[in-house]
């Protein structure tokens, strides 16, 4: 028989009904992920700034005071003076006095005179490893600067320049904002669509539709349009939020955006449709749409963790996750303006997934109870 | 009666689960614009059979026939020809009860101006103009049930099945549902009914009583209770389940 958009609309509009009827869900499905984002944008800020800095200074000399003062000038360090012996230093840090110690030795001001390369120390608490790696490498930043304003002749012949492109302030906006863009759009598309079939199941209201004449596919079709719109109207929420609240460029083609967009909500729109088939009760169905989803896009997609850090088999693992490379689809798009022709690769494997996965959904939906 | 058209045929319908047999065997006959009821305690078969009918369930063993429609193989022609209200409610309590009708005539492509139409006609038929804006949860179930009846004739089909409509109202309601069943039946549709309460057997042109997935009787009220010599079907109900214990 011929499929009907009659009654693909008819199952469509009432899915919209459902959602106008139930505010609480429109809530949920709208300011959820606002909220998640703007929680994201501000906890998850890998930037450091205002770091307090304990300075022993045993050489008490003008230089050293220069210095001093080149850290303190600089927007990542506050000076905390601290008077105490060396032994006593590690108190700075058990009562997180400070995060880094600056120890400029006696004769700092004699061997700057005399030799070329003399060495201050620093020591950073290492309590959380990125912070300290970011409070080393600003160190390195203000001594250089140090160097380049009172060094003279005693510079060295060379310096190393850091380039880095296209996120060159290394702004973490850049990287969470397509993480969650990916993250947000499968779990709900999975999540709204296991739960919109499954419900049918639990209210005995699929019944009723089986014994009419809609055919599976309509019921499907019909039951996804609803979810394919919300969720393209999503994302362009939280892409909003991350080019106007958190400046995060945008250098390619929205249209490009929108198309491989669309391929990945089929991914997860089937992905959910595997789930409905399996499960019985809404309550099974969002646990087992969160745990396809949820967790392997925040772990296996290089969202958080670099897929190239990860052991062997993760990395394996990792291949059979959507996210990963809606993820670079994204980031290409965003921060570096790929073209059709430079995204070829992930949006392949990512169609190819939306296909297979659409395809055993689409066998496994049955009309019988 | 016989020279009448035969709207529901089965020969030998047979529904096994696993090695429990819900239905056995069974061969019946209605005709059309008959009132056919189908009695039997719960977990006799009833569900189970109406469920092959509709084509919610594919059959064990056996043939049927719905509308002249072979329930094998030609289930979307049958799913036309049928209305039918399940023994647990299934329409959308979320929705109001025209949001409800209005999407079962779009599902069966009914176009706009017919779905308007048959809403109000179908309104007054089963009464419920007053309740058309209400959110379908909020009907006492009398009326979701009539609400029920309305979803399934939306579509003017000439066979309903009816399974249990009436369980869980009270006494009046229940008679005010029956009362909609003769009208349906007036209006030529044949309605296929099940029900556990032996009362409204006497309502039925014809009966068949189910017992263990088998067919015990079938016949008209009066002439069953003739046959068994008893005054209600609710006594001839008592003695052929005493009977079949006997011949176990």
């Amino acid at each position: 028989m011929k499929t009907s958009w009659h009654r693909i609309i008819a199952i469509a509009r009432k899915e919209f009904l459902h959602i106008l009827h139930d505010p609480r869900s429109l809530v949920v499905i709208f300011i959820l992920p606002t909220f998640q984002l703007i929680m994201f944008g501000y906890a998850l800020d890998m930037e450091i700034k205002n770091v307090d800095l304990a300075v022993l200074d045993y050489s008490r000399s003008p230089i050293s005071q220069r210095l001093i003062q080149t850290f303190d000038g600089s927007p990542f360090f506050r000076v905390r003076h601290f008077t105490g012996s060396p032994a006593e230093l590690e108190t700075v840090f058990l009562q997180r006095k400070a995060r880094a110690v600056l120890m400029i030795h006696s004769d700092f001001a004699r061997d700057v005179q005399r030799r070329p390369a003399t060495p201050v120390q620093i020591i950073v608490d290492a309590v959380d490893p990125n912070a300290a790696t970011l409070i080393r490498s600003y160190c390195l930043q203000v001594i250089n600067e140090f160097n380049r304003r009172y060094g003279g002749e005693s510079r060295l012949p060379f310096d190393v320049e850091k380039a880095i492109w296209f996120n060159p302030d290394l702004k973490s906006a850049y990287f969470f904002v397509p993480g969650l863009l990916a993250l947000i759009l499968i779990m709900l598309c999975a999540l709204l669509t296991s739960v919109t079939i499954t419900r049918e199941k639990e209210m005995g209201t699929l019944e009723q539709i089986l014994v009419s004449p809609v055919q599976a596919r309509e019921i499907i079709v019909g039951k996804v349009i609803p979810y394919i719109l919300i969720s393209m109207i999503i994302g362009a929420l939280i892409l909003s939020i991350g080019i106007f609240l958190f400046g995060v460029p945008f250098e390619g083609s929205y249209t490009l955006l929108v198309l491989f967009s669309f391929i990945y909500i089929i991914t997860a729109l089937s992905i959910g449709l595997m789930i409905s088939t399996v499960a019985h009760t809404q309550q099974v169905a969002l646990m087992m749409a969160q745990m396809a989803t949820l967790l392997p896009t925040i772990i296996l997609s290089g969202f958080i963790f670099p897929i190239s850090s990860m052991p062997a088999p993760l990395q394996w693992l990792s291949n059979i996750v959507p996210a990963k490379y809606y993820l670079k689809i994204v980031r290409g798009i965003m921060l570096k303006g790929n073209t059709f022709d430079q995204l070829l690769e992930p949006a392949g494997v990512l169609l190819l997934m939306a296909l297979v996965l659409f395809f055993i959904a689409r066998r496994r939906f049955s009309l019988h109870l | 009666m016989n020279s009448r058209k035969i709207s529901v045929q089965t020969r030998d319908l047979t529904k096994r689960f696993g090695r429990f047999t819900a239905v056995n065997r069974v061969s019946l006959q209605v005709y059309e614009g008959e009132i056919f009821g189908f009695l039997g305690a719960n977990g006799a078969g009833k569900t189970t059979l109406i469920r092959m009918l509709t084509g919610l369930l594919k059959p064990s063993e056996g043939e049927g026939f719905v509308a002249g429609y072979d329930i094998w193989r030609q289930a979307e022609a049958i799913k036309r020809h049928i209305g039918y209200m399940s023994q647990r409610f299934s329409l959308y309590e979320d929705l109001t009860a025209e949001e409800n009708l209005t999407f079962y005539g779009g599902i069966y492509g009914l176009n706009r101006r017919d779905i308007e139409n048959r809403k109000r006609e179908l309104f007054a038929h089963v009464g419920l103009q007053p309740f058309a804006n209400q959110m379908t949860r909020d009907l006492p179930l009398g009326f979701k049930q009539r609400l029920a009846l309305a979803c399934a004739l939306l579509h003017d089909p000439p066979i309903v099945f009816l399974d249990e409509p009436t369980s869980g109202v009270d006494p009046r309601a229940r008679r005010n549902f029956w009362n909609l069943i003769y009208q349906t039946a007036q209006l030529g549709k044949t309605v296929f009914v099940t029900t556990h309460f032996m009362d409204e057997a006497e309502y039925c042109h014809r009966v068949g009583i189910m017992h263990m997935g088998k067919i015990i009787a079938l016949g008209a009220p009066g002439r069953l209770k003739q046959k068994y010599r008893k005054s209600t079907m609710q006594d001839v109900f008592i003695e052929l389940h005493r009977l079949s214990e006997e011949q176990a």
